[in-house]
């Protein structure tokens, strides 16, 4: 196993942000932890990385135990922290040389399994890092965990308040990474980047909601979901909230999702209740369930 | 001018030194309008909000906010609209019902008057519990709701949302947007930035912004016919990959 967790706590005086926290991660597997902030994703990642000690539990990255060998986790890790944390007043050659220097390598040595990332980068290579836009800092900061060539990638947010074209371009940069027998741990609270990864731990205020694949985890929605459309959005989500036989009301998007509590549910009883509430051009159809839609039943 | 248009934006545009973050954009939000405004970071997004909200002068071009042009009246313009960011919204340092007050303060309103939107708000927003806790110490979600009711403490024409639910877990910020909904409703604009594609659906209108210029404007459902795209995602991803 590349990293396992077994039974980490970590409170901050009354919060609890870890709650007895359990799961394994594969050699080669890219594993998602999922969920908003405040679900204790950074204090797990600091845990794993060393910057934190845990209340009680152990875990080990790499083989290595987090307490008592935690230089060679250092040595074996990559990390890339939420916040941006590289050197603002350093070139962007400048930060990645100093990152190679630290670890006793050099840009050269282990450029083969940056070159995709940093290539993009390079022509900015003489600009100050604090100068760089979202996305190039981001690439950036990337490359610096990689340069010394880590077993294991700990990301923690990589992606939050990265705009749909980059979440995307990095997301492809993480699947080529894990082509070259590199673990990826990566938390975000994006529900759609779930499906891009092996396996995914759906996370809430310090525990873990449900951990499988992005396919089981869709599988196992426990209801018929559908897809509810009309004339106006606000009306409709007023009405179907006051409709007694609900059992949950998400806006998705264009439509609304909704699952009844009845298990003969007949979509023509929902239509009558709707054009009663005097709303037109009512749509209402099956649907699959979605990574945010187990999440939301789970944390309800 | 038509008295449904509060938002009336004529080739507006800000240029830093050589580089045009913003380029002559053109466009008009109605009242009661949702207005989703997207773009790619460093697409020029923050530069024309800033404008809107009279915090900016544009290099040329007019924007007229409220029926105030942001060149000439913009101190009038932040007396009638609400403004919350995802990276300021509130004092953590304060209390719930302090905040309430202090901003209450900011917008003009009388002691009873804040009294009363205080009462209301904390009873509306369930926040009975926690009304005289540390604004920090609550869920980031419960915040962004405060925060978004305390920016239209005043009754605001249009309120300017600065992607108001980043990070936000997947159950409040539908609560967030069916707020949203409800001040829309009762006849506020509303002005938003997202990085969430499933919330540009919620919109009533999309702009998507492209190297300083508005390369798209329509309703999603006309977007997605344009571009031939199953979901706003799509066309974001196809509008952006084409201008590269």
């Amino acid at each position: 196993m590349s990293i396992v967790i077994t039974n980490i706590s970590k409170s901050y005086g009354k919060v609890k942000a870890l709650d007895d926290i359990s799961f394994e991660v594969k050699p080669g597997e890219l594993f998602g932890l999922i969920g908003p902030d405040g679900a204790g994703k950074t204090t797990l990642f600091r845990i794993l990385t060393t910057l934190l000690i845990a209340d009680g539990g152990k875990a080990t990255v790499a083989g290595y135990d987090v307490v008592k060998e935690y230089k060679s986790i250092r040595n074996h890790v990559g990390y890339m922290p939420g916040r941006f944390s590289l050197y603002q007043d350093l070139t962007v050659e400048e930060n990645l040389n100093f990152f190679a220097t630290i670890f006793g390598t050099t840009i050269e040595e282990n450029y083969d399994l940056i070159r995709d990332i940093y290539m993009q980068i390079e022509p900015f290579k003489d600009r100050r890092a604090g100068k760089l836009s979202g996305g190039m800092k981001q690439k950036l900061a990337l490359s610096c965990a990689l340069i010394h060539k880590p077993k294991v990638l700990l990301l923690d947010e990589p992606t939050t308040g990265v705009d749909p074209v980059s979440r995307k371009e990095f997301w492809d940069m993480l699947k080529r990474l894990q082509e070259k027998d590199i673990t990826i741990l990566v938390s975000t609270p994006y529900m759609d980047e779930a499906a891009l990864c092996d396996r995914i731990a759906l996370v809430q205020d310090g525990g873990i909601l449900q951990i499988d694949t992005p396919n089981a985890i869709v599988k196992h929605y426990p209801k018929p979901i559908f897809n509810v459309g009309a004339n106006n959005m606000y009306r409709l989500i007023e009405s179907l909230n006051g409709y007694e036989y609900r059992h949950s009301v998400f806006p998705f998007g264009e439509f609304v999702h909704y699952t009844d509590s009845r298990p003969d549910f007949d979509p023509v009883s929902l239509k009558r209740y709707l054009e009663s509430q005097d709303l037109s051009e009512i749509h209402i159809e099956k649907t699959r369930a979605t990574i945010e839609d187990t999440f939301m039943e789970l944390a309800k | 001018m038509n008295n449904n248009i509060v938002i009336q934006v004529d080739k507006l545009t800000k240029e830093f030194g050589d580089f045009t973050a913003v380029n002559a954009i053109s466009f008009e939000v109605s009242r009661g309008e949702i207005f989703g405004f997207l773009g790619a970071n460093g697409a020029g997004k923050t530069t024309a909000m800033k404008m809107l909200i009279g915090i900016s002068k544009p290099s040329s071009g007019e924007a007229q906010v409220a029926g105030y042009s942001v060149r000439t009246q913009a101190e009038v313009i932040k007396k009638n609209i609400g403004y919350m960011s995802q990276k300021f919204a509130l004092y953590d340092d304060l209390t719930v019902r302090e905040n309430i007050a202090f901003f209450g303060g900011i917008y003009g309103l009388s002691k009873e008057g804040i009294r009363e939107k205080a009462d209301r708000l904390i009873e509306e927003l369930g926040l009975g519990a926690v009304s005289k806790s540390l604004v920090g110490s609550l869920p980031l979600g419960w915040k962004q709701k405060l925060a978004f009711s305390v920016s239209m403490l005043h009754d605001p024409k249009i309120v300017f949302l600065d992607e108001p639910t980043g990070g936000v877990d997947p159950i409040t910020r539908r609560q967030f947007w069916e707020m949203i909904y409800k001040a829309a409703n009762n006849g506020t604009t509303i002005f938003v930035t997202t990085h969430y594609m499933d919330e540009a659906e919620y919109c009533d209108r999309v702009s998507i912004m492209v190297e300083g210029k508005i390369e798209a404007l329509d309703t999603p459902k006309r977007l997605k016919e344009q571009f031939k795209a199953d979901s706003m995602n799509a066309v974001f991803l196809k509008l952006a990959r084409n201008i590269e």
